[in-house]
C-alpha cells in the first residue's frame, strides 16, 4: 500500500496541511506528491518543467484535484489528463469547495472518477479522507500499466 | 344566369344604357304605330262610306223602279276598287235587292240584313278580315233601302307589318348604337371603379400600402379614389410608426437582455466565489481548531476546550448559512419546467425519510391521497421538504405530534397546506416569516438558518402562486400555498 503515490493538487496551504493531517489521522502513510497549481500537476504527470526526467510510467494511484487553481484550473488539468494516452486511465477524484451544478456536470463530463465536496466540519473531512483512502488505495484495482 | 346584382359593374352599365334606350324606343314605336293604325282605320271607314254614298245615290232609282239588274250593274262598278270584296243593296224590308262579290273573294252577301243594321241608320263594324259598313239609301229625305259594303283589311295588315318591320329595324339599329354609346360611357365610368377595386385588392393581397390608385375625374369616383389614397397613406404612416416603435422595443429588449445576462453572470460569479472562497477559510478555522483540540488538549483546560468547540460550532453554522444562501439563490436562477406532480406521494416520501431519521419520535403523519398539481417537481420537493421539516422540527418538544398534508378546494383554486400541532408562532410577527435569515425562535429553542421559508416563498412566487400561514402559539401552525 505504501508504495502507491497520491497526487494532491491544492493551492491553499491550509487545505494542504489539513488534508495531510486527515491522511495521517487515518494512518495513510503513502507518499503524497503536492502540486500547487495546474502547471505543476501536469509537469509531474508528464515529466516536464521541474519534474523533467521523472519516470512518467510510474503513475499515482489517485489524483486529488482541486478545481480552483492558479494558472491552469482543475477542469483544464483533468481535460489534459484524459487527452493524453499515458494518463487517460488515471483515477481522478475532484476534491473541492464548490457544489455548483455546473462544476459537477463539467467534472463528470471530462471524465472525473469521483466528486467530493470538502465539508467545513473537519471531523466530516477526516471521515471523507478515510473512505477515499480505503477505496482508491485498497479496494480499487488500477488499470495495468502496460495498457495505459 | 347570374342575378343582376352580381353582374360586374361594366355589364350593369351597358345593360342600363341599352335597356333604357330600347324601352324608350319601343314605347315611342308603339305609340306611333297605334296612332297611324287608328288614322288608317278612320281613312278606310271614310273611304267606304263615300263609296256607299255614291252607290246609294246612283242606285236609288233602281230601287224605286224595282230594277235589280241595273242595280247589280251599278254595284259592278266597285270592281275598280280592289279593297272592296263584297257589297249588297237591301230593300226597305231588308231583302237582298242586288249584290256584288269581287273576283276571287270567298265572301258572301247575306240574303237579308241583320236586325241590328235596320235598327241603326248607318254604322260599321270590323269582322275578322274585313270591315263591314252599311248606310241607308235616301231618296227625297226618305230611306228606301240599305247599302252594305265589305272592305278587305289586307291593306291595313300589310301596312301594319311594314310598320312593325320598320320599328324592329329601327330598334335593332338604335340598340346597336346604344350599345356602342353605353360601352363608351361605361368604360368612362367603370374604368376608374375597376382600377380602384384592383388597387384595393392588390393592397389587401400584397399588404403593400405604398400603392396608390390614380384618377382623372373630379366626380364622386374621383373623390372616392382620393379618400382611398388618403386612407392608404395613413395606414402606411401608422405602419411605419409601428415598425419604428417595434424596432425600438426590440432594441430595448436586446439591451435589457444583455444587462440581465451581465447581472446574472455577475450573480453566478458571486455565488461561485461564495461557494468556493468563503468556505475555504471556514474549513481552516474548523480544521485547525480541531487540530489544537486534539494536539494541545491538556494545555487548554476545560474552558479553553469549550471555547474552541464554540469556535467550531460557529464555523460550521456559518458554513450552513453559506450553503443555504446558495440554495436560495439557486432556486431563483433555476429553470422552471412544469409537469404533473403527485404532491401526496412527495409528502409521503419526505415523511418517511423524517421518521427514519428519528424513529423514536411519536408523530402521526396524515397525507390526503391523490393531490396532483402542475409544477416543477424538483422545486416542489424543496417546498414540501422545507414545510414538512419545519413541522417536524417545531413539534419536536411535544411527546406526541400530528402532521398533516392536504388541500382546500375553494373557488379561488386549490390551496395546499401543511399543518402541525407544534410550537406555532405569534401572528404579530407573521410578516417576518418569509424573509431570508429571519427567525421567530431563538437558536437555543429551535435551530435553523431562517432560509427555508424564504426559499419556499421564492419557489411559490416563481410558480405565480401565494404562500401564507396561520398559527397560534403552542397550538400549531398551518402553511398554505397555491400554485
Amino acid at each position: 500500500m505504501s508504495d502507491k503515490v497520491i497526487l494532491l493538487v491544492e493551492d491553499n496551504p491550509d487545505d494542504e496541511a489539513l488534508t495531510l493531517r486527515a491522511l495521517k489521522k487515518n494512518n495513510i502513510q503513502n507518499e503524497v506528491v503536492i502540486a500547487h497549481d495546474g502547471v505543476e500537476a501536469l509537469d509531474y504527470l508528464f515529466g516536464t518543467g521541474a519534474y523533467a526526467g521523472r519516470n512518467v510510467s510510474i503513475l499515482p494511484s489517485v489524483a486529488l484535484l482541486d478545481l480552483k487553481l492558479p494558472k491552469i484550473d482543475g477542469l483544464e488539468v483533468l481535460k489534459q489528463i484524459r487527452t493524453d494516452e499515458r494518463t487517460k486511465l488515471l483515477p481522478v477524484v475532484i476534491l473541492t469547495s464548490s457544489k455548483e451544478e455546473q462544476d459537477l456536470i463539467n467534472g463528470y463530463k471530462l471524465g472525473a472518477n469521483s466528486y467530493i465536496r470538502k465539508p467545513v466540519d473537519f471531523s466530516q473531512f477526516i471521515e471523507a479522507v478515510r473512505q477515499l483512502g480505503l477505496y482508491w488505495l485498497l479496494l480499487n484495482e488500477a488499470a495495468p500499466v502496460g495498457n495505459r | 344566369m347570374r342575378p343582376f346584382r352580381d353582374l360586374p359593374i361594366k355589364h350593369k352599365l351597358t345593360w342600363l344604357g341599352v335597356l333604357t334606350s330600347a324601352s324608350a324606343l319601343i314605347l315611342a314605336c308603339a305609340v306611333f304605330v297605334a296612332y297611324d293604325v287608328r288614322n288608317f282605320y278612320d281613312d278606310m271607314v271614310r273611304g267606304a262610306a263615300t263609296q256607299a254614298k255614291i252607290i246609294g245615290y246612283n242606285s236609288a232609282a233602281t230601287i224605286l223602279f224595282i230594277d235589280p239588274h241595273t242595280a247589280t250593274e251599278t254595284l259592278g262598278a266597285l270592281s275598280t276598287e280592289p279593297n272592296i270584296i263584297a257589297a249588297g243593296i237591301y230593300t226597305r224590308d231588308s231583302k237582298l235587292f242586288a249584290s256584288y262579290t269581287a273576283a276571287g273573294s270567298i265572301s258572301t252577301v247575306k240574303a237579308s240584313l241583320p236586325v241590328s243594321f235596320t235598327e241603326a241608320t248607318d254604322g260599321h263594324r270590323f269582322k275578322g278580315t274585313y270591315l263591314e259598313l252599311w248606310q241607308p239609301i235616301v231618296f227625297e229625305g226618305r230611306a228606301i233601302g240599305t247599302i252594305m259594303i265589305q272592305t278587305s283589311l289586307d291593306a291595313m295588315r300589310v301596312r301594319l307589318f311594314q310598320y312593325i318591320a320598320i320599328a324592329c329595324l329601327v330598334l335593332l339599329i338604335s340598340t346597336l348604337g346604344s350599345i356602342l354609346v353605353s360601352l363608351w360611357f361605361q368604360r368612362r365610368i367603370s374604368r376608374p371603379i375597376l382600377h380602384l377595386a384592383a388597387t384595393a385588392e392588390s393592397v389587401s393581397r400584397d399588404k403593400d400600402f405604398s400603392v396608390r390608385a390614380t384618377t382623372e375625374s373630379h366626380d364622386e369616383i374621383g373623390q372616392l379614389v382620393g379618400t382611398f389614397n388618403d386612407m392608404l397613406s395613413r395606414i402606411q404612416e401608422q405602419n411605419q410608426q409601428l415598425e419604428k416603435s417595434r424596432d425600438e422595443l426590440e432594441q430595448r429588449v436586446i439591451e435589457r437582455t444583455a444587462q440581465l445576462e451581465a447581472a446574472n453572470k455577475e450573480l453566478e460569479a458571486f455565488s461561485y466565489s461564495v461557494s468556493h472562497d468563503l468556505r475555504a477559510p471556514l474549513r481552516s478555522i474548523d480544521g485547525f481548531s480541531q487540530a489544537v483540540l486534539e494536539d494541545y488538549n491538556d494545555k487548554l483546560g476545560a474552558e479553553g476546550q469549550a471555547d474552541l468547540r464554540r469556535v467550531r460550532a460557529a464555523t460550521q453554522r456559518m458554513g450552513q448559512l453559506i450553503d443555504d444562501m446558495l440554495d436560495l439563490s439557486r432556486v431563483t436562477r433555476a429553470k422552471l419546467s412544469r409537469e404533473e406532480v403527485d404532491l401526496s406521494a412527495l409528502a409521503r416520501s419526505i415523511g418517511t425519510e423524517l421518521q427514519k431519521a428519528e424513529p423514536k419520535r411519536q408523530v402521526e403523519f396524515t397525507v390526503v391521497e391523490g393531490v396532483l398539481a402542475e409544477a416543477d417537481p424538483r422545486l416542489l420537493r424543496i417546498v414540501l421538504e422545507n414545510l414538512l421539516r419545519n413541522a417536524w422540527k417545531f413539534t419536536g418538544k411535544h411527546p406526541e405530534a400530528k402532521i398533516e398534508f392536504g388541500v382546500l378546494r375553494n373557488n379561488g383554486g386549490p390551496a395546499y397546506f401543511v399543518r402541525d400541532d407544534g410550537a406555532g408562532f405569534d401572528m404579530t410577527y407573521a410578516n417576518k416569516l418569509f424573509g431570508a435569515f429571519q427567525r421567530l425562535h431563538a437558536m437555543t429553542e429551535f435551530n435553523g438558518t431562517g432560509v427555508g421559508l424564504a426559499t419556499v416563498q421564492r419557489i411559490i412566487n416563481r410558480h405565480g402562486g401565494r404562500v401564507w400561514a396561520d398559527s397560534e402559539v403552542e397550538k400549531g401552525a398551518t402553511f398554505y400555498f397555491t400554485l
